[in-house]
C-alpha cells in the first residue's frame, strides 16, 4: 500500500472531508493480491445530497469501487476521504439472516451499535414504515419476494441514518415493473433523507432516471471514462424516461459505455 | 395456514377430503416400511419352522415365543427396562458432555486458528482410535461404573459434533461477514448473531450423528463395565451365554427402538429449533 492510502479503516480514523463533500477518491487505484488490476486511477467526489450512479462492463471495478467507499476494501494506491459516519450499504443479494424475523433484520445494525431497545424498537418502526413492509414484520425472509427482500435490505440500511448510501446493483435480480417501483422509492427515500447516494447498476436507463450525475467507468481496469449531468429536477415522474430530452441523455450515457467496451 | 378467499364457503366440505389426503399420504409413507416388515416376519417363521432343525430351534425362536417369552414374561421383561434405563443414562449424560465439549472446542477451534491446527489433528486421530482397544484401560484407570461407561460414550460420540459444528461456523455466508464489518461488529457479536445461528442446522445433524453413536458407546460401555445396575449391553450378553434367545432378542429390539427415539428426537428437536427457515430457499 502507498503512503499516500488512508481510509476510514476499521478502527475508525478518518481522513478530513471537504465540506459539503459526502466521499471523495483522489487516484484511487486498487491490484487485488492475485494479481487482477480492478481499478486505476479514479478521482470521484460526491457531495452532500448528490445522487450519482455508476454504469460499467461487467469487471469495471464497479463494485470494488464501493467496497472501498465503505471501507470494506482497502485501496492499493490513492486517497479515500470519507464521512466518520459508516455508510449504508445495499449489497446485489439483500443478504438477510433468515432465521431472522423482518422486524429482526432490520433492526440487526442498531442492535450492533448497541442503541437502546427502546429508541431501537422507534428505529425499526420508522424504518419498516418508510419502505411500506408494515404487516409483514413478524415474516421471515423466506417468505418474502425478492423485491420484498430488497425492501428489508433497504430499511435496515436507512436504520444507521446514513449520510452516504451505497448501492452495488441492489435490482439486478428482481423483474422488470418491481425494478421499477424499488427505483421510485429509492428516489422517495433519497428527496426525505437527503443522503448522498452512490448507486452502481447495468441499466442505462436505470442510471439516468435515478441520477443526477451517472459515472462511466471503463473495462477492467476501471477508469472514470466519462460524467454525464442528468438536468431533469427531483421528483422525477416514472414515464420521464419516455421523454425525448431524456432519451437523448440516455444516449450520450450510451455513447460513452460502448466506447468503454473497446 | 392462511384462509384464502374461498374458505369460508368451502370449509366444511372441504375438511374431509383434507384429511383423507393426509391419511393416504402417511399411509403412502409408512406401507413400504410396514410391507418390509412383514415379508421380514415371515421369512423369520420360515427360517425358524422350515431351516432349523427343532433341536436348533433355539437359535431363532419364532416372532410369536420372543414376544411371549422376551415381553410377556414380566420379571425378565422388567429386567430388561431396568438395564435399558441404566444404559440410556450413560447414553444421555455421554451426549450431553460430547455436545457441551464438542462445541466448546469447535468454536475455539473457530474463533483462533492456532487452536483449530494444533487440536483438530487430534480430534481426527481421537477419531481412528479403536475404541475397543482402550476401553479396558479406561476401565483400568476410572473403575468399572458408571463413569468408565460414560467416558466410552463421549469418546464415541464427540467427534461428528466437533466436526459439523466446526463446518457450520466456518461456512458462514461471506456477505454476512461484511454486514458485521460495516458495522464494526466485535467477535462476540459476530459469533452469538451471526455465525452460531448460521450454524444451527449443521450442529443438529452432529447431534443426530452422535445421538445414535452415543447409544453404541454406552451399549460397548456394558458389556466392559459391570459394576453397579446392569446396562442392557450386559444382559445382552448374559442371556447369550445362557442361550435365553427370546429375551436376547427383545433386549436387542429395545435397545434399537431406544436408538431410533434418540435420532427421531434430535430431528423433530432440529425441525422446532431451525425449520422455519432452515429450507432449501435458506440463501435470501
Amino acid at each position: 500500500m502507498s503512503p499516500t492510502a488512508r481510509l476510514r479503516g476499521r478502527k475508525g480514523e478518518t481522513v478530513p472531508l471537504a465540506p459539503g463533500i459526502a466521499l471523495a477518491f483522489d487516484d484511487v487505484g486498487k491490484t487485488f493480491s492475485d494479481g487482477t488490476d480492478a481499478l486505476r486511477g479514479v478521482s470521484l467526489t460526491v457531495a452532500d445530497g448528490e445522487f450519482v450512479t455508476v454504469v460499467g462492463p461487467s469487471g469495471s471495478g464497479k463494485s470494488t469501487l464501493l467496497r472501498i467507499a465503505s471501507g470494506l476494501t482497502e485501496p492499493s494506491s490513492g486517497t479515500v476521504a470519507v464521512g466518520p459516519k459508516a455508510p449504508g450499504y445495499v449489497f446485489q443479494d439483500p443478504t438477510l439472516l433468515p432465521w431472522r424475523t423482518v422486524e429482526g433484520n432490520v433492526g440487526l445494525f442498531a442492535q450492533l451499535d448497541r442503541v437502546p431497545k427502546k429508541r431501537r424498537r422507534e428505529l425499526v418502526a420508522a424504518a419498516i414504515s418508510l419502505t411500506e413492509l408494515e404487516g409483514f414484520e413478524r415474516h421471515r425472509p423466506t417468505a418474502l419476494s425478492g423485491g420484498m427482500r430488497m425492501r428489508v435490505s433497504l430499511a435496515r440500511a436507512l436504520t444507521v441514518r446514513p449520510s452516504l448510501f451505497l448501492f452495488d446493483e441492489p435490482f439486478g435480480a428482481v423483474d422488470e415493473i418491481t425494478r421499477q417501483r424499488l427505483g421510485e422509492e429509492v428516489q422517495r427515500l433519497h428527496a426525505r433523507e437527503r443522503f448522498a447516494g452512490v448507486f452502481v447498476t447495468h441499466s442505462v436507463v436505470e442510471a439516468v432516471w435515478l441520477a443526477s450525475r451517472v459515472v462511466v467507468l471503463s473495462a477492467r481496469p476501471g477508469r472514470v471514462l466519462a460524467q454525464v449531468d442528468v438536468p431533469f429536477a427531483y421528483p422525477r415522474p416514472a414515464d420521464l424516461r419516455f421523454d425525448a430530452a431524456f432519451g437523448d441523455v440516455a444516449r450520450t450515457v450510451s455513447a460513452a459505455l460502448q466506447e468503454s467496451f473497446t | 395456514m392462511t384462509a384464502t378467499a374461498r374458505a369460508p364457503l368451502a370449509a366444511p366440505a372441504a375438511e374431509s377430503p383434507r384429511q383423507h389426503g393426509r391419511l393416504r399420504r402417511t399411509a403412502r409413507g409408512a406401507g413400504p416400511p410396514l410391507a418390509v416388515l412383514a415379508a421380514v416376519v415371515g421369512v423369520w417363521y420360515a427360517v425358524t419352522y422350515l431351516a432349523l432343525a427343532p433341536r436348533r430351534r433355539f437359535l431363532l425362536p419364532p416372532p410369536h415365543e420372543v414376544v411371549t417369552d422376551g415381553f410377556g414374561d414380566w420379571t425378565t421383561f422388567h429386567e430388561t427396562l431396568r438395564g435399558l434405563g441404566a444404559t440410556a443414562k450413560v447414553a444421555l449424560v455421554g451426549l450431553a458432555i460430547a455436545a457441551a465439549l464438542g462445541m466448546i472446542f469447535a468454536v475455539l477451534m473457530s474463533q483462533a486458528g492456532w487452536v483449530e491446527r494444533s487440536f483438530y489433528p487430534w480430534a481426527v486421530a481421537l477419531q481412528t482410535i479403536p475404541i475397543l482397544a482402550i476401553v479396558p484401560l479406561i476401565g483400568f484407570w476410572l473403575g468399572y461404573g458408571f463413569w468408565s461407561r460414560t467416558v466410552v460414550c463421549v469418546l464415541v460420540a464427540l467427534f461428528p459434533i466437533i466436526t459439523n459444528t466446526l463446518f457450520g461456523l466456518q461456512s458462514t455466508d461471506a456477505q454476512q461477514h461484511d454486514l458485521f464489518t460495516l458495522r464494526q461488529a466485535g467477535r462476540w457479536a459476530r459469533l452469538v448473531h451471526l455465525e452460531f445461528p448460521s450454524a444451527l442446522p449443521a450442529v443438529f445433524t452432529g447431534l443426530r450423528i452422535s445421538a445414535g453413536l452415543s447409544v453404541i458407546g454406552a451399549i460397548v460401555g456394558d458389556f466392559f463395565f459391570r459394576q453397579g445396575q446392569p446396562g442392557i449391553g450386559s444382559l445382552i450378553d448374559d442371556y447369550t451365554q445362557r442361550l435365553q434367545s427370546a429375551p436376547l432378542f427383545a433386549a436387542i429390539m429395545v435397545s434399537s427402538l431406544f436408538g431410533l427415539a434418540l435420532f427421531w428426537l434430535f430431528g423433530l428437536a432440529a425441525r422446532i429449533a431451525v425449520g422455519a427457515w432452515d429450507t432449501p430457499r435458506r440463501r435470501s
